[in-house]
């Protein structure tokens, strides 16, 4: 059989992504940006390192403006990530799409797509480089936020702050999550762009999967 | 003009008509007010969030209302029997940053025998209180860690009067809202009474076992380790009580108020 780009085998997923997930994706994606640029603005205030991000790149204009916007993203990042860690985990679609993972899959995976031959062919199904990013980036924003608590409580979440080793160390560990969802993200869009089929599945849901005996009006 | 005649009245309005009289001097501050549009320069931000940040005055007027919301969160989530944690004098700071909106040297210079603490508002006693006065309240030290907003922090050791211990004596209104200070510096804010009654809210008098130099608010400042560096003020020259006064010198120019730790 030829393979057609605009149909799928059909499944009981339906569309590869459906709306709440597609919609939790970009509000997340919208409410990450802000917390980055604006959480910039507030490391220059202090530096942790021998740098600065550059005003340009950054949200708020100044400290009390970017603390303004970091608080107030705070609130989509928080509600839209419960949401859906939420969807994800009573839908099953988080188990189901992002397990089995395992690092000799991954290495595989890995080693395919270097070689040019990892399909990209079905939206619905994750290879395992994509199961083990999308983990590392759920996992990292629950750090980053967890620690986040930490930085903007550390007396009314003393459980939390112990767990992070005190106020400081939760202000660096806040700074790598950080970081590392900032290299995520660069990965992740870089790949967008090379399988556009994928950006559009997560903009329009994908194409359906093909049903026996009707066809598609599109 | 003396600046604290106001708060010989024993009149809460005028002390918070006083207060807005200076915020008015002191607001216009252009460049900081503007700060929401004009260093914006991502574009796929300004795409997605359009039809928030579009206007600076809306994007402000959200984002100040947002805050508020924060003000009240942070209320809910205070816990007053949660105490921050204190540190062994091994651990303490040295040197202890100075942190101000001026430089060290401008510091003020306080009189020792002629200060007299100014208490107005809501409360039963009006009359100032001198410092042997206050030294006579039971002393609390406590060594604790002091976050400033900008991410920085620094342990110090500070001594002196629970707040709440001399809020009772001056027979305050402890069902009042707020509890807010005048400084020397010009400095102002206000705190809730919640964390006004916390048993770690100190009127602290010494720094590590000496009276509070200068550079650290002699004669008073208020130590509260439970909010961040802007809202523990030095150089405290009149302490009121009120249910309507909750600004401050950063608050109003975009700190967030309650600045919860």
């Amino acid at each position: 059989m030829k393979a057609d780009p605009t149909s799928f085998p059909p499944g009981r997923d339906g569309p590869p992504h459906p709306l709440w997930l597609r919609a939790t994706h970009w509000i997340n994606a919208l409410a990450v940006l802000i917390m980055v640029t604006s959480g910039w603005r507030i490391y220059d205030a202090s530096p942790l390192f021998d740098f600065t991000f550059p005003a340009g790149i950054t949200l708020g204009g100044w400290l009390g403006g970017a603390l303004q916007w970091h608080f107030a993203g705070m609130w989509l990042f928080a509600v839209n990530g419960l949401l859906y860690l939420c969807l994800g985990l009573s839908t099953g679609r988080l188990a189901r799409r992002l397990f089995p993972v395992t690092a000799r899959g991954v290495l595989d995976d890995a080693r395919r797509a270097l070689a040019g031959r990892l399909a990209h062919s079905d939206p619905r199904r994750y290879n395992q480089v994509q199961r083990a990013a999308y983990l590392f980036a759920i996992l990292d924003l629950v750090l980053v936020g967890l620690s986040g608590l930490v930085v903007w409580k550390s007396v009314q979440f003393p459980l939390l702050r112990e767990l992070f080793g005190g106020y400081d160390a939760a202000r660096r560990i806040h700074f790598y999550g950080m970081a590392a969802i900032v290299a995520f993200a660069a990965v992740h869009i870089s790949m967008a762009v090379l399988v556009p089929r994928s950006l559009l599945a997560m903009v329009s849901g994908g194409p359906r999967p093909r049903r026996p005996g009707k066809e598609r009006a599109s | 003009m003396n600046f604290f005649s106001p708060w010989h009245k024993d009149n809460a309005e005028a002390v918070t008509a006083e207060a807005r009289d200076l915020l008015r001097k002191r607001l216009p501050r252009a460049s900081r007010r503007r700060f929401l549009v004009r260093e914006l320069t991502l574009g796929g931000l300004s795409l997605l969030g359009g039809c928030v940040i579009d206007d600076d005055a809306t994007a402000e007027a959200a984002l100040t209302r947002i805050s508020r919301i924060n003000d009240w969160a942070q209320g809910r989530l205070f816990d007053p029997s949660l105490l921050a944690p204190t540190y062994p004098d091994s651990m303490i700071t040295r040197p202890f940053p100075f942190n101000a909106f001026y430089d060290e040297d401008q510091a003020p210079r306080i009189d020792a025998g002629g200060f007299r603490l100014e208490v107005s508002g809501l409360v039963a006693g009006k009359r100032p209180w001198s410092l042997p006065e206050l030294r006579a309240l039971p002393r609390y030290t406590q060594v604790t860690r002091h976050i400033c907003v900008e991410g920085w922090s620094a342990i110090g050791k500070w001594s002196g009067p629970r707040l709440g211990d001399f809020l009772r004596a001056v027979g305050a209104d402890l069902d009042a809202r707020y509890v807010g200070v005048h400084c020397a510096d010009d400095y102002y804010t206000s705190i809730d009474m919640a964390t006004a009654l916390h048993p770690q809210t100190l009127i602290a008098l010494d720094w590590d076992d000496r009276p509070l130099p200068p550079k650290y608010g002699f004669p008073m400042k208020l130590r509260i380790p439970t909010k961040l560096g802007y809202k523990n003020p030095k150089h405290v020259q009149a302490i009121f009580v009120s249910d309507t006064f909750n600004r401050g010198y950063w608050e109003d120019q975009g700190y967030n108020w309650f600045g919860g730790s």
